[in-house]
């Protein structure tokens, strides 16, 4: 995964509360394989319904502007995978689902929190139309139109999505520490393994 | 030393190390994988990189299993077979569809003696949080995630905040866990615990069966929080006894000696506490598509113009999705079918309640019973369940996750209303336009039988 720090894009306001993981990808997709692209399939069931959905009512969205709860529910990556394949880079919103949340920084997308009074404020300036929109992740502001607001990330959320950091390899660093572990649990907790074999490959 | 919460108990144990920017880097004890892992074995095959610890991984067939007769659709066969293949590969152990031990990774979990006290438990599906009715460390993950866990069988996260949920009092006859659950989360919210570890506390949760304690923290999720918690006790303990995977001998005795710690210690400090009287509880149920939007079956559906600014334009669509207007009682309500079962309600003891409401009586609407496992059918069928179900004309499926998510092709069809034991009463949830009701499977069995959502607690006088 490559690391961003910048982008400038447009924004359109989704003026939901709880957007669960079952209406950003419905179940019924999610045997595909990745390859073939997920980003048809972002908000699918309520794009067909509502021709005027701001989805369909905007042909290019960087950063999706949204009420509470973004992103609760099933803790299905592809949800995310819809969102990023969709193009779009960030979400802001007063809140989101915690394994939504980490899923998202896990591929390069951002859940910038922001307070719910902000949010109401940029909604009400988007309406029905769509913005300029610039993030900055090391000032940790996003600009909407002419509205700069700061936005709260996780400080290692933020390295990560600069950096492009994937857990594997910053993990592969403690191997030595993990096989040490595995070795103390096991002798003080034997209980703890489900059968007698025991092996590290870390 | 300072006393600690059970949280920090069982994260002090897991911890191999911590970054300089407070993560921890934490051991996995027991890494669970099903249909939908798919795409983290591909990132891990990918990186050419072999799962660390396959003695650690168990596998199931559940989302996608069939769970009636008849052709099983290609894509849902290739999930399936997807699945075996990596296990295979892998040497992971797998409860494969045709398994006598097979179904709902959270049901099997605890019923092989796989969840135990003071593990650190991990799944690629967010209701894991179920297993932390033993006292275990348990939380759901996403596929990046799970790739990690295949190739380190470590994870890294957050200390979360701490929230301990007490239910003073005890509960009335007919009133279960997922009475406590939906009322806690219609109280605070679906975002309500969001960034917490609750643990859950009090007369009430003590008096509760194992059972009772797998629905209420598997719906801890529901509630925003990050996983939920219970001390283990004796009844925990005569729960896991024998068990195929659980300790014994020797072993046994080492373990509960261990369990035995797995408390809050007095005078530990939480980030939060909310109190509530399992005595105030009644049969409680969802009218809109969040699981907050929920009430007692005595209420009748409230007016979005008298709720607060974000909450009413949410629950106006939720109505409208719903096809319900406000000031309507709950009770009575038409329902088209109902479903019974998933990882929140499809167990023994859930079975057993519903079939004591429905027993003798005959079903008004369709409905599909599906057990949380292969064992859970088993020993439904012969304790005669499953004839009462059958008599009261509803259809009695195999195991697997079912109508809950209609990943394997049961659904409701749009517009039709569920009274489903389930989770999740999102849009589409159940299928394309279904319009689920979330209740306990003793609250399905009495809206089974009126045709209409319905107070169980009459129908089960003189019965419990
Ligand atoms: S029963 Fe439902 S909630 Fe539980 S694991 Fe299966 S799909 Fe998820």
């Amino acid at each position: 995964m490559s690391g961003w720090s910048k982008i400038d894009g447009r924004a359109v306001a989704l003026a939901q509360a709880n957007i669960d993981t079952d209406q950003l990808i419905p179940a019924r997709f999610m045997s595909q394989p990745r390859k073939d692209g997920y980003g048809d399939f972002l908000l699918f069931d309520a794009r067909e319904d509502d021709a005027k959905h701001p989805l369909n009512r905007h042909a290019r969205v960087d950063v999706l502007v949204t009420r509470r709860n973004f992103g609760t529910g099933s803790s299905r990556e592809a949800a995310v995978y819809a969102l990023v394949d969709y193009g779009i880079r960030a979400v802001l919103a007063p809140s989101f689902g915690d394994i939504f949340a980490s899923n998202a920084v896990n591929n390069g997308l951002l859940p910038a929190r922001i307070d719910a009074d902000v949010i109401e404020e940029l909604i009400a300036a988007l309406g029905a139309g769509e913005a300029a929109a610039a993030v900055d992740l090391e000032a940790g502001t996003a600009t909407i139109g002419n509205r700069l607001v700061a936005f709260d990330l996780d400080p290692v959320w933020q390295q990560k999505l600069i950096n492009g950091w994937d857990d594997i390899d910053l993990t592969a660093q403690h191997k030595g520490e993990i096989s040490r572990f595995c070795a103390a649990r096991v002798a003080a907790h034997p209980w703890a393994t489900p059968t007698s074999k025991h092996e590290t490959k870390t | 030393m300072k006393p600690r919460t059970l949280l920090d108990k069982l994260w002090d144990v897991h911890e191999i190390m911590q970054r300089a920017d407070g993560t921890s880097l934490l051991w996995v004890d027991r890494h669970l994988v099903h249909e939908g892992s798919h795409h983290a074995f591909a990132k891990l095959k990918e990186r050419g990189m072999p799962v660390a610890q396959p003695h650690l991984t168990f596998g199931v067939v559940d989302h996608y299993a069939p769970t009636r007769p008849g052709d099983v659709a290609p894509d849902i066969r290739r999930m399936i077979k997807t699945l075996g293949d990596n296990a295979r590969a892998a040497g992971i152990k797998l409860f494969d569809l045709h398994d006598p031990e097979q179904g709902i990774v959270h049901v099997i979990g605890p019923e092989q003696g796989l969840t135990l006290p003071g593990l650190l438990i991990n799944c690629g599906d967010s209701h894991t949080s179920t297993h932390g009715a033993f006292g275990a460390l348990a939380f759901g993950v996403g596929a990046t995630e799970v790739a990690h866990i295949l190739a380190t069988q470590t994870i890294w996260q957050k200390r979360p905040k701490t929230m301990r949920v007490r239910f003073d009092g005890m509960l009335s006859a007919g009133v279960t866990a997922k009475d406590m659950a939906l009322h806690w989360i219609a109280g605070l919210g679906a975002d309500g615990a969001r960034g917490h570890a609750i643990e859950y506390a009090g007369a009430a949760v003590d008096a509760l069966s194992m059972e009772g304690r797998l629905t209420l923290c598997n719906l801890s999720i529901e509630g925003g929080a990050r996983l939920g918690m219970i001390a283990p006790d004796d009844v925990t303990f005569a729960y896991i006894k024998g068990r195929p995977f659980a300790p014994k001998g020797a072993a046994w005795d080492a373990a509960v000696a261990d369990w035995r710690a797995l408390v809050t210690d007095e005078g530990a400090q939480f980030d939060r506490e909310v109190v509530f009287n399992a005595g105030d509880i009644a049969p409680t149920l969802t009218w809109g598509t969040t699981p907050e939007e929920a009430l007692s079956i005595t209420g009748s559906i409230p007016d979005p113009e008298s709720m607060p600014g974000g909450k009413a334009a949410h629950a106006r669509a939720s109505l409208e999705y719903m096809g319900l207007s406000a000031g309507t009682p709950l009770d009575g309500v038409p329902v088209d079918q109902v479903f019974i079962g998933s990882c929140t309600n499809g167990r023994i003891e859930d079975l057993r309640m519903a079939a004591k409401v429905l027993a003798g009586r005959k079903a008004k609407v369709p409905g599909l019973v599906s057990p949380g496992s292969a064992s859970v059918k088993r020993q439904a069928e012969e304790e005669g369940l499953a004839q009462v179900f059958i008599d009261a004309g509803l259809e009695w499926a195999d195991a697997g996750c079912s109508m809950c998510v209609g990943m394997n092709g049961d659904h409701v069809e749009s517009g039709k209303r569920c009274a489903s034991s389930t989770n999740r009463n999102f849009k589409g949830r159940q299928g394309r336009g279904a319009r689920t009701h979330l209740m306990s499977p003793a609250m399905v069995a009495a809206a089974a039988v009126h045709g209409h959502l319905a107070d169980v607690r009459p129908m089960l006088e003189g019965r419990i």
